[in-house]
């Protein structure tokens, strides 16, 4: 358990990969930064939900949906390949459902993730540390499921690819990071093949807009607990609007903030932590106002941190 | 090299690799080839008029000299244009160049998939409705529902068949020669020039359809004149048309929709949306046959779609054929075990829907903001008849034969729903849930269905070689209602029947117009 404290730090940094599709509950994972050739895998558990929208930029609810609600149930895991640098995994199962009206839930395996994490730097700065992590990954539909159900889909159907960059900056246990990610989003195929945006298309391909995500946190870590507070802003770079009373649509222009708490403990059984994660959207456009909670247990195989 | 530089490397060919990734899609009626009718058909003239009685009704002055000054003026004029063509303009007449009758059929469709949207409730919880007097206010005219979308396909269609008919006929008289053909130096980039110049089909088309979708969808006029302006571009850049003919070709088209325009504005879909006291007697009446009655199962609970559309007056029959001929007897009575039957099925459905039955669900559901299942069949006869290089004129009559069975369609299919006024199955069994999204009227007959089977008849009458294709397309379309768990299988089985039934007007009509 050399340089916990290093590691620990980017254990938790891991965390701050947010795929930007918490609208869809995908789970974020918990990227324990692994030493070379230990293993961790957890599992997070996650309910999220809306009763009111942004129609554009019109908030209203519906009374034909009541409450959209959507359940996570995620395993993922994180291999050491060296001490700086992992591969990560993360596999959710999504069901969504309705509280009123006569729409159907969906439910099934919805994108699978991989991605790697790499420590580029690491030195003291003024009276702290300093790090700078960079992050590569991408993710897929791992099952045939319908994108164009809005919002009842679990997910958006495109195969994505992000690159991050983040920087976090400790002292005396106090930190702030930020971090920034462009999200390639590959175009999509629909059941049907015509389809209207802001004009008719036939085709049943659909151009996802890229994304910009930026994540902020605010928090306090020790070798044994962590917790902050995080704002998160995620950036749809085009898109259309959902036109008044419409339906929404994978290429609409999805944008919005959130703001969120996250702590997680280590437990006396060694190797074994527990987290909770709480968010709610505050402000947004063509999408849910979405609060949910988070848990998970994680677990770590071989030797631990490095 | 350390696993850092690796990386650097690594980040740099993912940006290079994101910057050059197009995600351009390839639009399929981007892709049409430019028309190059096999069959001229140039006794067009002799062809049967829809509404219209004769072609002399229509006034049409002779055009311009070609051997005065004025024309020659006018010639210079497309000389010049076409001295100067940017890409984009180049672009334009690619576009239409693969024909009129195509591109504004396409625009209809558009037109009925932007409009296509129930409006949002007032604060009272009532709902406000499209107002033809005032089409820009929120909530803008029209909803393009199916059975509005269907009407005006039809009258779009039948308006531009009279027309071609009108225009050939002075064609005849006037064999005006083109431009290309009077000055060498004029280049002809269309292939579908024929007979003579004026008046110029490509101009009648767009003067007609400018009309009627002046009066069916007011609130795009902006949309559709600037369409009206890429046409006559088009035209004029392709050496096929002078400025004036232009003009007094497009004249002759608006001369032809005022006669359409007056059927429409008294053909009885105006006052289609019913009021209070009706959609109350519906339900009594139900009620006192002794059957469960239709609710609307929306919140709040919005009046039922067009519940006097099925008094609108038919193209291919008259109105008393609905009760005499078209009709169906009864649904299964709610009391039935035909009809316990029928519900389970539709449970089962929404309990056990495959990703395939769903992918069909989805593929037909043509929804809102969509161009309906007429808008559907409309591209499907399209993609076939782009690739059997019709002539304008027979472009323009297979689709009014199509447009008017849809029509009629949806006229006999919205009698026969208000007429028996019977739930949906989700009104009978709340644990049903649908994939698609719940339409706001009646079940029986399935509307998907009536279109379907009228489609089909009358395009495999049209085009023999895919008769079974349509046929299998009519069926599936109406089983994915069934997969979309809003109609019961007694809904879309007779809806097909009565469709064809429809479709078979059609082709009697198609044997004697004299196109044959």
């Amino acid at each position: 358990m050399k340089n916990k404290s290093v590691l620990t730090k980017l254990s938790f940094i891991g965390l701050l990969f947010i795929l930007c599709s918490s609208i869809d509950a995908q789970t974020e994972f918990d990227g324990l930064f692994m030493s070379k050739n230990s293993f961790c895998i957890g599992t997070t558990a996650e309910i999220s939900s809306f009763n009111r929208y942004w129609e554009s930029e019109f908030n209203r609810d519906n009374a034909n949906l009541g409450t959209v609600q959507y359940k996570a149930l995620s395993v993922m895991g994180n291999y050491g390949l060296s001490d700086r640098l992992n591969v990560i995994f993360s596999v959710p199962y999504i069901h969504s459902q309705t509280s009123a009206g006569n729409l159907a839930g969906q439910n099934g395996i919805q994108d699978a993730s991989l991605w790697i994490k790499f420590q580029a730097l690491d030195k003291k700065f003024l009276n702290g540390n300093l790090q700078i992590i960079g992050f590569g990954g991408f993710s897929f539909p791992a099952s045939n499921y319908n994108a164009d159900f809005m919002p009842l889909s679990i997910g958006r159907g495109s195969n994505n690819i992000s690159a991050r960059l983040l920087l976090d900056y400790e002292e005396n246990n106090w930190y702030l990071t930020v971090s920034g990610a462009y999200i390639y989003r590959s175009n999509i195929t629909l059941d049907r093949n015509t389809y209207y945006t802001d004009r008719m298309i036939y085709s049943n391909q659909v151009e996802i807009p890229n994304q910009y995500h930026y994540n902020t946190r605010f928090g306090y870590r020790n070798d044994q607990f962590i917790a902050d507070i995080y704002h998160e802003y995620t950036n749809t770079l085009g898109g259309f609007d959902i036109p008044k009373n419409g339906m929404p649509f994978p290429s609409n222009e999805m944008d919005f903030q959130r703001l969120g708490f996250y702590a997680k403990i280590e437990t006396p059984i060694s190797g074994l932590s527990f987290l909770v994660n709480g968010y709610t959207v505050f402000r947004g456009k063509n999408m849910g106002q979405l609060s949910g909670m988070q848990f998970g247990a994680f677990y770590i195989f071989g030797s631990s941190y490095n | 090299m350390t696993t850092q530089n690796k990386l650097y490397i690594f980040s740099f060919l993912t940006v290079v690799f994101l910057n050059s990734c197009s995600k351009t899609i390839q639009e399929d009626n981007l892709t049409y080839p430019t028309l190059n009718p096999t069959r001229l058909d140039t006794n067009a003239s002799d062809w049967n008029f829809i509404l219209l009685t004769n072609a002399g009704d229509i006034n049409c002055p002779a055009p311009m000299d070609i051997n005065s000054n004025l024309y020659s003026i006018e010639i210079k004029k497309i000389k010049d244009i076409q001295s100067n063509l940017s890409s984009s303009d180049q672009n334009l007449i690619n576009y239409w160049g693969s024909g009129s009758i195509l591109r504004w059929n396409e625009i209809m469709r558009e037109l009925v998939a932007k409009n296509n949207l129930p409006p949002y409730q007032n604060p009272d919880g009532s709902y406000p409705i499209p107002n033809s007097n005032n089409p820009f206010a929120y909530p803008t005219f029209p909803f393009a529902t199916p059975p509005y979308a269907a009407r005006a396909y039809a009258y779009l269609s039948a308006s531009q068949y009279d027309a071609l008919i009108v225009a050939y006929h002075y064609k005849k008289i006037y064999r005006k020669k083109f431009p290309f053909e009077t000055d060498t130096q004029v280049r002809s980039t269309f292939k579908n020039n024929y007979i003579s110049s004026f008046p110029s089909e490509d101009a009648v088309i767009a003067g007609v359809s400018l009309e009627i979708m002046k009066l069916l969808f007011p609130a795009d006029i902006e949309k559709i004149n600037a369409k009206v302006l890429e046409h006559k571009k088009a035209r004029m850049s392709g050496g096929s048309c002078t400025e004036s003919d232009w003009e007094a070709s497009m004249q002759l088209g608006k001369d032809v929709a005022t006669r359409f325009v007056s059927r429409a504005k008294t053909d009885g879909a105006g006052t289609a949306g019913g009021n209070a006291s009706l959609w109350k007697s519906l339900e009594q009446t139900a009620v006192s046959r002794g059957e469960t009655p239709w609710i609307s199962q929306e919140s709040p609970t919005r009046p039922p779609m067009l519940p006097l559309f099925g008094k609108v007056q038919p193209f291919l029959f008259p109105t008393s054929a609905i009760a005499a001929n078209l009709r169906p007897s009864p649904p299964p009575s709610v009391y039935s075990d035909q009809f316990k039957k029928e519900l389970e099925e539709i449970l089962q459905f929404s309990d056990n829907l495959t990703r395939e039955q769903e992918r069909i669900a989805n593929f037909w559901a043509d929804g809102i903001r969509t161009y309906t299942p007429p808008g559907h069949w409309n591209y499907i006869a399209s993609n076939d008849y782009v690739k059997m290089n019709l002539s304008e004129p027979r472009w323009s009559r297979n689709l009014a034969l199509l447009n008017m069975a849809l029509m009629d369609a949806a006229i006999v299919a919205w009698d026969t729903k208000y007429y028996y006024f019977n739930p949906r199955p989700m009104q009978m069994d709340t644990r049903i849930k649908t994939c698609l999204g719940l339409p706001n009227f009646p079940a029986f007959i399935s509307g998907h269905s009536t279109f379907s089977g009228a489609a089909a008849q009358i395009l495999g009458y049209l085009n023999p070689a895919k008769k079974e294709d349509y046929n299998a397309m009519a069926k599936e379309a109406s089983d994915s209602r069934l997969y979309g768990c809003i109609h019961y299988r007694s809904d879309c089985e007779v809806g097909l029947v009565v469709g064809k039934k429809i479709g078979n007007y059609a082709i009697e009509r198609a044997k004697t117009d004299g196109a044959e």
